[in-house]
């Protein structure tokens, strides 16, 4: 309510900004992978295995970060490689985020068993390794882009489910619910059109960051063999490709690696910041 | 007053149940925040119920527009029992009663432009037509004194005064015929507080409505109520013509709130003996025996600890309960099939 006075961006602005360029600069990549990739990913050249990257002796301007053991451009790898992790990501999110904020409305809003059941569910998922459960699931039913998806959403929902169970707790006490259900308005639609845009804020920071943690489980997953299609080049893929010559050619798992570093930065900076906008409280 | 009852509680209760202490065995304690409570309204009457904050006068009308939970006792609205009604007949009902409530700040959503929020009445009741809600809702925002352009704004854009004009024309969009108005003044300033008391003056008559207007203020609600009711700790203590309560307070409670305003004559104000009551008003978890008041009324006598008075009627409608005011000795207790069972030593 009170007006917020802001003579200038503030460090956290700063690094906000910098956490969505760098989300963007990732998005930019995967829509554009075919023009901007210098290379066929998947052309294997034999003449050209392991060229180290263009900075290094016996590199040069033609894989500007090298190339791998099949002698595949590794700049064209990472750019198509943020197609898989970023969809993976994004699909995860939003699957997560269907599934978490509707059960943590319906607990939130409905309370009594219906919110000591859901909870007794939430707290067992909290109280399971979530990448052993992935491993398992992803190894006895096949890997695959929507069942990695769902394997991820199932890890990320809880997070969803927990912080809009709390804000819904909130907002139902508010007078423009009571004044909503002394109207007449049915409870269904006074979930979608008052509680709901009322707890989309922890919602978007809430998936900022499990978009990057989706992405590092998704490497990881990939990088365990139990990810999307291997065939596929993707940042996990390649860090389990690269993993034999770690000693002898370190730039096979760094670049992936560091894109895959970034990318998680991006998010969590982004989520930093969005925590911080919409929560005044917390201020800077 | 020949105008038929519109709303009528009868022997009507409200009873929260409180956390069980954990690891107690006891029973989780209940709270009556409205005890016992007859109230009725006539169609075009404005009631004034005041009370100190915590005394259930929010809780009562709540509970008259059926979004408190009525434990036990009857509410009939327009002659028709409305204690049970449920679902959907609960939800269409809902048209005819609406409430307004204290804080403007809190009862817009603020993610809805103020067009939805005065379309989402009409929606839910089966007015769907485009050109009928824009028609209904330019048409009150009008009545209640916004512009029409407003329509389309959020209400952060707006001042406190203007919010309440929003929420009163929520309250009124689907032309009900009872509002319940709860301390709708008491957030806004004091220029402000005159103004929306004219809107409440002038909606009432243009759509002929019935008020229950619940505010700690005594001294704002009289000129505007035609009866007020005064409520202590889940009770009421006193009712009447409002003409008579100011000029006749028989309850030593009532006297206490009428000698807390503040005089507007500076003389008269200077030289006032403000009769303070003595303590805070008691948990309703545990009401004190007796006359729920008698542990800060300063005329307080033996009897007021045992017996919980009966309302006396003085005439006209006014009536008060006071072993004080009984005339020839205390008055017989309030009758309360509760009370026996919780407390079998009284």
């Amino acid at each position: 309510m009170s007006p917020r006075f802001r003579l200038r961006p503030g460090r956290r602005d700063t690094l906000g900004l910098i956490g969505a360029t760098i989300l963007l600069l990732a998005a930019g990549c995967a829509l554009l992978a075919p023009w901007i990739a210098p290379h066929d990913p998947t052309a294997v050249s034999l003449l050209a295995r392991m060229k180290p990257p263009m900075w290094i002796d016996g590199g040069s301007l033609a894989h500007p970060l090298g190339t791998d053991n099949l002698g595949r451009d590794i700049l064209s790898r990472v750019i198509w490689g943020s197609r898989i992790s970023l969809a993976v990501g994004v699909a995860a999110v939003i699957v997560g985020a269907s599934i978490g904020s509707t059960i943590g409305i319906v607990a939130g809003y409905f309370g009594g068993w219906i919110d000591n059941i859901l909870s007794v569910v939430i707290n067992a998922q909290l109280s399971f390794p979530f990448i052993l459960l992935a491993i398992f699931l992803l190894a006895t039913f096949g890997g695959g882009f929507w069942p990695v998806v769902f394997v991820l959403a199932l890890g990320a929902w809880v997070n969803y489910a927990r912080v809009v169970r709390g804000m819904v707790m909130s907002v139902k006490n508010q007078d423009y619910v009571h004044a909503a259900i002394s109207v007449g308005v049915p409870t269904a639609r006074i979930l979608r059109t008052t509680v709901l845009p009322n707890t989309l804020s922890p919602i978007v920071v809430v998936a900022s960051f499990s978009m990057a943690q989706a992405i590092l489980a998704e490497a990881a997953l990939s990088f365990l063999g139990v990810g999307v299609d291997g065939s596929n080049p993707s940042w996990g893929v390649m860090l389990n490709d690269g993993r034999a010559y770690l000693q002898t050619a370190w730039w096979l798992t760094a670049m992936p690696g560091l894109a895959i570093a970034l990318t998680v930065l991006g998010g969590n900076l982004c989520g930093d910041w969005l925590q911080d906008r919409f929560n005044p409280r917390i201020g800077n | 007053m020949d105008q038929p009852v519109l709303v009528e509680a009868r022997k009507l209760s409200v009873e929260f149940t409180l956390r069980k202490p954990l690891l107690s065995r006891r029973p989780a304690p209940v709270v009556q925040a409205v005890r016992n409570m007859d109230l009725s309204i006539r169609r075009g009457e404005t009631v004034a119920l005041v009370g100190e904050s915590g005394c259930g006068k929010s809780t009562l009308g709540r509970a008259m527009i059926r979004t408190a939970p009525i434990a036990r006792g009857a509410l009939r609205f327009d002659g028709e029992d409305i204690t049970h009604l449920r679902g959907e007949a609960l939800r269409s009902a809902r048209s005819r009663f609406q409430m307004i409530f204290q804080d403007p700040y809190s009862s817009l959503n603020p993610k809805a432009r103020i067009f939805d929020t005065l379309a989402e009445p009409l929606h839910v009741h089966g007015k769907t037509s485009r050109a009928e809600v824009r028609g209904k809702v330019s048409e009150i925002l009008d009545a209640v004194g916004l512009s029409p352009d407003f329509a389309a704004r959020y209400p952060h854009e707006f001042s406190g005064g203007q919010r309440q004009r929003v929420a009163i024309a929520r309250a009124v969009i689907l032309q009900p015929d009872f509002i319940v108005a709860d301390e709708p003044l008491s957030a806004l300033d004091v220029s402000m507080q005159l103004q929306i008391l004219k809107l409440f003056d002038e909606l009432r008559d243009r759509f002929s409505l019935t008020y229950l207007f619940i505010s700690h203020d005594l001294a704002r609600v009289f000129s505007f109520a035609d009866r007020v009711a005064v409520m202590y700790l889940g009770q009421l203590v006193e009712i009447g013509r409002a003409a008579d309560i100011t000029a006749n307070a028989r309850h030593p409670y009532t006297k206490a709130l009428l000698a807390a305003a503040p005089s507007p004559d500076p003389e008269v104000e200077a030289t006032r003996e403000v009769p303070v009551l003595k303590g805070d008003i008691p948990s309703p978890a545990f009401p004190p025996p007796g006359c729920r008041f008698h542990t800060r009324c300063p005329i307080a006598m033996e009897v007021c600890a045992r017996v919980d008075p009966a309302m006396t009627d003085f005439g006209g409608g006014h009536m008060a309960a006071c072993h004080a005011v009984h005339p020839g000795g205390p008055s017989p207790s309030r009758p309360d099939p509760t009370e026996v069972k919780k407390d079998p030593t009284a």
